[in-house]
């Protein structure tokens, strides 16, 4: 019993930074699916709604407020505008320029606007952990007596609001006008444009998604973990990334899984082996994907565009 | 036939009056077009007057996709100039042209195959309003009854001929004055052949002016107004659709004898 239970609690927990990897995912995987580029960049946007999400709450909290779910909703949207603001911005300085050119001066500039936007706050913020205090203390506790899990409020809000933002997604690209031009885009984005469609506009839009899914991801793993640095993005994107290999670059759904499929392996290994095996694990799985299956669970093999 | 015809009269519809490039629905002048160093097209003039059916015939690799792309914009032309109704388009973008009243049906037919018929329609009617767009896919689907058949069905489940429709069905939602055809018979079936052929007809009655690029010359010819023979990126013959069935140089190059 009580094995069952320990099993449990490390689901639990592995499920929470699972579904936070697959908010980040989402971005990797939609960029990919449309511009066939990895925006390396897009770790520091969740670092940067992390930070957002630090100063609104302290800010406020200063002014006297204390009510956290008020706290909570204000960061959330002043987080995602501002990380909306640089997923567009990223695009238009970063990556624009460049498509059309040989995919490693894609990667290139990627790379050192992850590099800019790290320092750029670093800079700004200083290099110091800042602490976020915890507002939404408390949890479940449930099982027998030699063992209880452990289920916190926090958690059940991290489920919570990625199970909506995943379905408010789903929703927006399989019905909705717009969401229907970015398959049509990632499908055929000349065709689109022969159809009148302006891909510009799409491709900028898939950045904006991508960017307030990483800024929700990020207030809810600074408020889960408390702290927040300018260095956080480049390890949350590392592991976003493999999410999304995992589940099938380009595959929405395979985001989704691929990101709690990694949290749970994290949370397994950290339970039963070591906390300190959990990278290893991670980057392992990573590099045995690309081995093995280099379109990952969900993707589709693939097939070169004549 | 390689050796150039001069002055063609590249602007001359079968009547004999001239039309100056900005009273023809579309026109060609002087039209060049590179793929990187290698020149795809030469010095290429031509007109479609408004209502007509015209078809450019030409061997594979003759130019023909890359003529009717460059009308798109896609590739830009090197020099030359192109105009649609009056209105020169040249360098203009791509998906701006393909919002002025032209479409296209390209090479390979390009449906989206992830998505079922109904998507890949509304795709085609993308700045329509709701009402306008449902009007739009109504009025192809009585065009194409087997679209309707397949109406929730993901294109890529489909066969050629009916992908072939969806293609022209989606580049007909934007109710365009212009449509670009290119090889719609290519790797069809007759039987299926014979029906996107009296598609192509019953479209010009609508009033739809059609530019048809094709290899299957016979066919071509046989409904077009008036053709063009395209050799190595340049127009080596325009006549009558009737004079170059006739033709012994393009019956013997085309049409197998």
């Amino acid at each position: 019993m009580e094995e069952i239970l320990y099993f449990l609690q490390q689901v639990i927990n592995g499920l929470t930074i699972g579904s936070t990897y697959a908010l980040i995912a989402i971005g990797y995987t939609m960029v990919y699916g449309i511009i066939g580029m990895i925006n390396f960049a897009h770790g520091e946007i969740y670092m940067i709604g992390t930070y957002v999400t630090f100063i609104v709450i302290s800010a406020l909290g200063m002014l006297g407020i204390a009510n956290p779910f008020f706290l909570m909703g204000a960061a959330l949207l002043v987080a995602v505008l501002v990380s909306c603001a640089y997923g567009f911005a990223v695009e238009r300085v970063a990556y624009r320029p460049v498509r059309g050119s040989k995919r490693l001066i894609a990667l290139i500039s990627a790379i050192g606007m992850s590099i800019f936007l790290q320092n750029y706050m670093r800079l700004a913020q200083g290099s110091r952990d800042m602490a976020i205090s915890s507002l939404i203390p408390g949890g479940w506790e449930f099982g027998i007596e030699s063992f209880a899990v452990n289920l916190s409020y926090m958690q059940v809000i991290i489920f919570g609001v990625t199970l909506g933002c995943m379905l408010l997604l789903s929703t927006f690209i399989s019905r909705s006008r717009l969401g229907r031009a970015c398959r049509a885009c990632s499908q055929d984005a000349g065709m689109a444009r022969l159809l009148g469609i302006n891909t510009d506009m799409i491709i900028s839009m898939t950045f904006v998604i991508g960017a307030a899914l990483a800024a929700v991801a990020g207030l809810l793993l600074g408020m889960y973990y408390g702290v927040v640095n300018p260095y956080i993005g480049f390890l949350a994107g590392l592991k976003a990334f493999t999410a999304a290999v995992l589940g099938g670059i380009g595959s929405i759904p395979g985001a989704m899984l691929g990101g709690l499929l990694l949290g749970v392996a994290e949370a397994l290994t950290g339970g039963y082996l070591s906390t300190e095996y959990k990278d290893v694990v991670a980057f392992g799985l990573l590099i045995l994907i690309l081995l093995f299956r280099p379109s990952g669970i969900l993707g589709k093999p693939e097939v070169e565009k004549i | 036939m390689t050796e150039h015809v001069e002055d063609v009269g590249i602007l001359a519809s079968c009547a004999g009056e001239v039309l100056a490039p900005q009273d023809a629905m579309l026109a060609l002048e002087n039209l060049t077009t590179h793929y990187g160093p290698v020149q795809a097209l030469n010095d290429v003039s031509l007109a479609v007057g408004k209502g007509e059916i015209v078809t450019l015939i030409g061997a594979n690799g003759a130019g023909k996709t890359t003529l009717l792309m460059s009308i798109c914009g896609d590739p830009r032309p090197t020099s030359g100039r192109v105009w649609f109704e009056g209105e020169e388009i040249t360098g203009t973008p791509t998906a701006r042209v393909m919002r002025g009243g032209l479409s296209v049906v390209p090479e390979g037919r390009r449906i989206f195959t992830g998505m079922t018929v109904e998507e890949n329609l509304a795709m085609g009617g993308y700045y329509q309003t709701r009402e306008e767009n449902e009007r739009s896919i109504e009025h192809v689907l009585d065009l194409f009854p087997r679209l309707r058949e397949r109406f929730n069905q993901r294109g890529g489940t489909m066969s050629g001929g009916e992908q072939q429709m969806l293609a022209i069905g989606r580049a007909l939602m934007s109710r365009p004055r212009l449509l670009l055809l290119d090889e719609p018979s290519l790797g069809l079936a007759p039987i299926v052949i014979g029906q996107i052929f009296d598609i192509v007809e019953q479209l010009r009655e609508q009033g739809t002016t059609i530019f048809l690029v094709e290899q299957n010359a016979h066919r071509a010819l046989s409904i077009a107004d008036r053709g063009y023979v395209l050799e190595h990126g340049h127009v080596v013959l325009a006549d009558s659709g009737k004079a170059l069935l006739a033709n012994d140089d393009v019956r013997r190059a085309y049409l197998g004898g």
